[in-house]
């Protein structure tokens, strides 16, 4: 597939997802002396298009970059960024791309990506023990960083009842959480 | 699959807690069949701090440059640098173009210093001291030009929102010179003792091999990446700071032999060719630097201010010594702390490769495998050699591996 601009990769994920489609929005910064820009490109996607989402990008670029996944606990739902690069190996033509989906706590599930990009598979597995979201199909359930003996059903980066309780914190004085 | 699921009457020897590359912890579990390696599980977090906790709840965006300084001892730059180009594109606040140079030329500095002090991490792996005594040595130079211009060896503090706390003057430039000069005249040699080497040669060639397609799957980025053929470069790609002035293209060792391999000897190729590099890069920098002011607004107190109350979210990315490095951040109104962040290193993706490029090979091949991804990690090392024949399994030490690794040096038929 040749390049797109990054308005015309909007109007393709409109096209390709319909009412899944949310919304997008292209940043831009300019740099240093010269004033080069470079964009970045932020879709967001209803949860049931997400997988469809996921598939347009890898047609998009073959094999898009998937630098990590971020996860943040936004009160009534939490919501996940896949943090994308297509189009790089070239000078200034990368493109940053963000493909945001918003989880309702009632269900906190989101398919594997794993079978499209293999090498999503540590940053699913953290995002499942770090924010208790379910990676449903996920090849590798076990825990990343957290130790063996954490307990079950506390999620550190959650900012609920499920986060961390004060007891597993050991806070200095003078260094009390804001 | 984990070593439980296939061991069939085995039992375990411990031997000791060891570090399989860079005395940094992380468990690798092996599974092999006689000597050749069939299967590896990676163990990480044996160290994980909750710095992104910390960031979250505790400390407000300007502490938090020199907790994210503290990620790692090594890219004490990178990490704050892609840090607050996350929170410059979340506020809106543009750093002066000069101080965009100036943290381009800190990067590079960095980058000289992690490949040489790899350089001689990887010739210890293989036995090979000498060349460790001459790599850390010809490091040294530039320690002493990092603690010229920073103030300090390790942890430089160079970085604020909005710029940088430092200012590169032009008495500093023919000390900056001097260094640079210094090694410009040694890079012939350096590439003679680490490509032409008959020893360095038949450790590592054809040795630990990561195809394109496996790295472009796996997303191995940075040295390693390249050294595959993948050009993915963050300065080239998507060029921040200075680097968008200048015209940077990605190292990839066929500039060297016309082929890529994937092996060893080409992730040697690409970091020594990103010496060659960063050099350049310093020299144009200094050249080109602008006149101005260094901070965007010097003021702190009014800083923090301003970042209390914005709303939004930003991605800075960088190129560390070892790849590319994301941040990502969400700032809150009313918030004194950072509402998310989320840190990506690149060890965290090259790691995924481990399992592809260690089938195969050999025990004593696993030092300098796993040492020429570069991992930069904090976490308890062991690796754990499961004998699928005789269906045996023992955890392997730091020493036991090192002396294996020596002895087939030394084995080597010259």
């Amino acid at each position: 597939m040749d390049k797109l601009t990054p308005q015309a990769i909007i109007d393709s994920f409109v096209k390709e997802l319909g009412d899944g489609f949310f919304g997008g929005s292209i940043h831009e910064y300019e740099v240093a002396v010269k004033k080069n820009k470079f964009q970045s490109l932020w879709i967001e996607v209803k949860k049931s298009a997400f997988r469809h989402a996921v598939e347009h990008i890898c047609r998009l670029q073959e094999h898009p970059h998937l630098a990590i996944i971020s996860s943040s606990d936004l009160g009534a739902e939490v919501e996940l960024i896949y943090h994308f690069t297509i189009y790089y190996g070239e000078q200034l033509q990368e493109l940053s791309l963000g493909l945001r989906v918003k989880l309702p706590k009632s269900d906190l599930k989101i398919p594997t990506i794993t079978d499209l990009i293999p090498g999503a598979l540590f940053t699913e597995r953290e995002t499942q023990e770090m924010m208790g979201v379910e990676v449903v199909g996920i090849p590798d359930k076990r825990r990343l960083f957290l130790p063996g003996d954490f307990p079950e059903g506390v999620y550190p980066w959650r900012k609920d009842e499920k986060g961390l309780p004060a007891d597993m914190l050991r806070i200095l004085p003078g260094r009390e959480p804001k | 699959m984990t070593v439980e699921e296939k061991k069939k009457a085995t039992y375990t020897i411990p031997v000791g807690p060891i570090h399989p590359a860079l005395k940094e912890p992380i468990r690798l579990a092996l599974t092999v069949d006689g000597e050749e390696i069939v299967d590896t599980d990676v163990f990480v977090g044996q160290v994980h701090r909750g710095i992104e906790w910390l960031g979250m709840n505790r400390n407000n965006p300007i502490q938090s440059i020199y907790i994210a300084e503290r990620i790692c001892g090594i890219c004490n730059i990178c990490h704050p640098f892609s840090f607050v180009m996350a929170v410059e594109h979340a506020t809106g606040i543009t750093p002066p173009p000069r101080a965009e140079y100036i943290r381009a030329i800190t990067a590079e500095m960095e980058r000289i210093h992690s490949h040489l002090l790899w350089a001689g991490v990887a010739a210890h792996e293989i036995g090979f001291d000498t060349v460790f005594y001459l790599a850390w040595r010809v490091r040294e130079e530039i320690m002493d030009l990092i603690e010229y211009v920073t103030g300090n060896r390790v942890t430089k503090a160079m970085f604020q929102i909005g710029g940088v706390r430092r200012d590169i003057t032009e008495e500093q430039f023919p000390r900056i010179r001097q260094s640079l000069d210094y090694y410009k005249s040694i890079f012939d040699k350096l590439k003679k003792v680490f490509l032409d080497d008959k020893t360095i040669q038949m450790r590592t060639r054809n040795v630990g091999i990561l195809k394109k397609e496996d790295a472009l799957k796996l997303l191995t980025c940075g040295p390693s990446g390249r050294a595959s053929g993948v050009p993915k470069d963050v300065r080239q790609d998507q060029a921040y700071a200075a680097y968008a002035d200048l015209d940077i293209k990605a190292m990839t060792p066929d500039m060297i032999t016309g082929i890529v391999v994937g092996d060893v000897y080409d992730r040697i190729i690409v970091r020594l060719l990103e010496v060659k590099q960063a050099v350049e890069i310093i020299e144009q920098c200094l050249e080109k630097m602008p006149p101005g002011p260094i901070l965007a607004q010097p003021k702190t107190a009014v800083l923090l201010k301003t970042l209390t109350k914005a709303e939004g979210e930003g991605i800075g990315r960088a190129e560390a010594p070892r790849g590319e490095v994301v941040h990502y951040v969400r700032l809150e109104a009313g918030r004194e702390t950072l509402a998310t962040w989320k840190v990506r290193a690149p060890t965290y993706v090259n790691l995924m490769s481990v399992p592809t490029i260690l089938k195969g090979m050999q025990i004593a091949d696993v030092p300098i495998t796993f040492a020429s991804l570069d991992p930069c990690m904090s976490c308890t090392n062991r690796v754990v050699v499961t004998d699928r024949a005789v269906g045996r399994k023992s955890v392997m030490d730091y020493g036991e591996l090192h002396r294996l690794s020596v002895e087939k040096t030394k084995g080597l038929p010259r």
